[in-house]
């Protein structure tokens, strides 16, 4: 039908996939030397008003969303699929081809072919070789035509198809891609520690997205190795939902937090002037409370007077901290803290447990993909697909048996549609295995 | 012995073992050309301790990780797959005279590692960099660019009998192996090389999106290694459908390796600097 349209036959060409394919190779390097995303003054510093003027209107300061851009990955899918929908039908003929209806002249034509003779009837010689063949995991098909008997096999048969898997691979991460693109966002939340949030600053200044849930950040600590550098960010977070706590998790860089489809990344951190002071009194009951830097803070109901009046400080991190502590009766103590460890202060009415630390917020990368699953079967579709296109063929042997007096002549031929040097030497082998039962009585 | 001696012996070894193989060719002797070949299998032998070594060094310093980390680490371990792809393609195909062109490279790259000015020491991990796919990544990304550094050194060596030499009495007298052999053997390292390189981006894109929630974000890296791919993709379909091979394959394995090399080196040192310049 519209197959000898010329507008069908430009789409279906390989001619334009390869055109394609090298505007968006070119295309992309554009991307690499532009700054992506800054701000218009930006590039106005930068390239000159009449440069930036035309960037503006190129898109460039965001190309890899531009509409030219999104144009050329669009009409790369488009190609893909005519190119694959003229050229499946006939792949897939090939797959499903009948062996058995190849006239017996093409076998004697082919290159690689083995002929001999050998003892018994036909149908004794047909069944030892069908019996062989399946030992070597062919299962042989057979027909008869005019005195001579055809068997057929095949291996990998399917393997043809392996081009349109890749093919269909990228269409299927394209769709994973516009699926996480109208149905998901990315976005942005710091929390303080002890606080919770339900909102999503999303970037690209597309507002704010209101979870039905919310999260708190029960604590955060910097780990650092002996030379100072950072080791590990690690923040304690609590999912609320409706008032009731339903998961706690740590997550560090690389181990997020996954909840109804919304992922939580540690980002960055926000160090803070105030402590976190957690004290655990004789009765069991603890009250967490966040302090400023040398001011007094109380605990009514306890009567406890406390407050951090000095620190020790490493780069930006406080590492220790002197804490004021008095519940009234005795003498108020003075007590050095490492950061996050707790000690025991001891009174006359009990022990109190007294923790105390930088307060930090944590700066959490907020995302919601739901496309990034489809992403991935694209992506192992992609690399089983390679494998298949690249290394795996398409293997045919034909066995052609005739009467000659009390004996049976063959003809072995086969073929490949790749890698014909090894398959080759399959034949060979091949032929020499069946040969030696087509000689023994 | 520590492993900086060991890998510093290896560089040496490679470059002893660059000469005995273009000795082999030159002077057309097989003796030498097995010299070359057990001079390049101590070298693995001997690069390959020197990787397990520095493996072992990191967890004695208590920051134990895969010796795969840093510019450092990774032309010395780019230059052990080079070596041990090179040493498979000679045992296949049964030729040494690739490993003139080949082992140099691997030299090449031992040698940037020595005496380049880049860090060579062994330093902890920052958070970002601990993860599982960190290996993953390393290891499918080299293993695809030292099949196309191969294929490019192939590419050289089609180049230069085609323009220089003399194909009609390919076989013995000739001094490379026939152009029917070498383009197949382009093409058969280009394959491999883009499984791989697919892998190393799906990987890298498994990470990202592990780390930071955006498995493809067009940073200039990533925009590179996808510019890489399609360079081989445009070769393998031209191949393929259009029936291109010869010269034209040969000049888009250089093409390919220039983009490789561009993404794994250029990327980090002139990109980043227009960037900072940009933001500065």
């Amino acid at each position: 039908m519209q197959k000898n349209n010329s507008i069908w036959q430009f789409f279906a060409s390989v001619k334009l996939a390869l055109v394609i394919l090298f505007l968006i190779a070119v295309t992309s390097i554009i991307g690499t030397l532009i700054p992506q995303k800054e701000a218009a003054e930006f590039y106005i510093t930068n390239y000159g008003p009449k440069a930036a003027q035309i960037f503006a209107v190129l898109d460039i300061p965001d190309m890899y969303n531009s509409w030219w851009f999104l144009a050329l990955l669009f009409l790369l899918a488009f190609n893909l699929i005519i190119c694959s929908i003229e050229r499946f039908p006939g792949v897939w003929k090939q797959v499903t081809a009948d062996g058995l209806a190849l006239p017996a002249e093409r076998l004697q034509k082919m290159t690689n072919k083995i002929s001999w003779t050998t003892r018994g009837s036909l149908s004794e010689v047909q069944n030892t070789l069908t019996e062989k063949l399946q030992k070597k995991g062919f299962k042989a098909s057979s027909r008869e035509s005019d005195g001579s008997t055809i068997l057929f096999a095949q291996k990998g048969h399917w393997t043809r198809t392996g081009v349109y898997l890749v093919h269909s691979s990228i269409l299927v991460i394209f769709l994973g891609a516009i699926i996480g693109s109208l149905g998901g966002y990315k976005g942005f939340v710091t929390i303080p520690e002890t606080q919770e949030s339900s909102r999503v600053f999303l970037f690209g200044g597309k507002g704010i997205a209101e979870l039905d849930f919310s999260v708190r950040c029960n604590n955060f600590k910097i780990d650092f190795y002996p030379n100072g550098m950072p080791k590990e960010y690690t923040s304690s977070l609590t999912v609320i939902e409706q008032g009731k706590e339903v998961l706690t998790k740590e997550i560090e860089v690389n181990d997020p937090l996954s909840y109804r489809g919304v992922t939580f990344y540690q980002s960055s951190y926000e160090p803070y002037q105030d402590f976190v002071v957690t004290i655990q009194a004789p009765s069991g009951e603890t009250r967490t409370f966040i302090v400023p830097f040398q001011q007094q803070e109380s605990w009514g109901e306890a009567n406890l007077k406390f407050g951090v009046i000095n620190a020790k400080v490493m780069g930006q991190s406080i590492v220790s901290s002197k804490l004021w502590f008095s519940d009234g009766n005795e003498s108020p103590a003075t007590i050095w803290i490492d950061d996050g460890a707790q000690v025991n202060i001891e009174r006359q009415n009990g022990t109190y447990q007294v923790s105390a630390k930088q307060m930090y917020a944590t700066g959490l990368q907020v995302a919601k993909d739901p496309g990034v699953w489809w992403v991935y079967i694209g992506c192992g579709l992609m690399l089983f697909g390679l494998y298949v296109a690249f290394f795996m063929s398409h293997r045919r042997i034909w066995l052609l048996l005739s009467h000659e007096k009390d004996n049976t002549h063959v003809l072995l031929s086969g073929s490949a549609n790749k890698n014909r040097t090894g398959f080759e030497n399959h034949f060979a082998e091949l032929g020499t295995f069946l040969q030696s039962t087509g000689n023994k009585d | 012995m520590d492993s900086s001696q060991l890998l510093g012996i290896t560089t040496f070894t490679l470059l002893f073992a660059s000469f005995l193989y273009i000795g082999a060719l030159l002077f057309r002797s097989s003796t030498v050309g097995r010299f070359a070949t057990w001079f390049t299998v101590a070298a693995l032998v001997i690069q390959t301790a020197g990787l397990g070594l520095r493996w072992v060094e990191s967890y004695k310093m208590g920051i134990g990780h895969a010796p795969l980390t840093n510019m450092y680490e990774s032309v010395v371990f780019f230059a052990w797959t080079i070596v041990i792809l090179y040493l498979g393609i000679e045992w296949k195909f049964k030729t040494r005279t690739i490993g003139a062109f080949a082992l140099p490279l691997a030299f090449l790259a031992m040698a940037y590692g020595s005496f380049a000015p880049i860090n060579k020491g062994i330093n902890p991990l920052v958070p970002a960099l601990q993860s599982n796919w960190l290996l993953a990544h390393v290891i499918t990304c080299f293993v695809g660019y030292a099949a196309f550094a191969i294929a490019a050194a192939l590419g050289i060596m089609y180049l230069l009998k085609s323009y220089f030499g003399n194909d009609s009495n390919a076989g013995e007298t000739s001094l490379l192996p026939s152009l029917k052999v070498m383009d197949d053997i382009i093409h058969k390292s280009m394959i491999f090389g883009f499984i791989w390189l697919s892998a190393g981006i799906i990987t890298g894109a498994i990470w990202a999106n592990s780390a930071w929630g955006t498995y493809w974000s067009w940073d200039p890296k990533e925009t590179w290694s996808l510019i890489t791919w399609f360079v081989y993709a445009i070769t393998l379909h031209a191949r393929y459908t259009r029936g291109i091979s010869g010269k034209a394959i040969a000049w888009l394995s250089l093409i390919g390796l220039l983009a490789v090399i561009f993404t794994y080196y250029g990327v980090n040192f002139l990109l980043s600097g227009l960037h900072s310049y940009g933001s500065g």
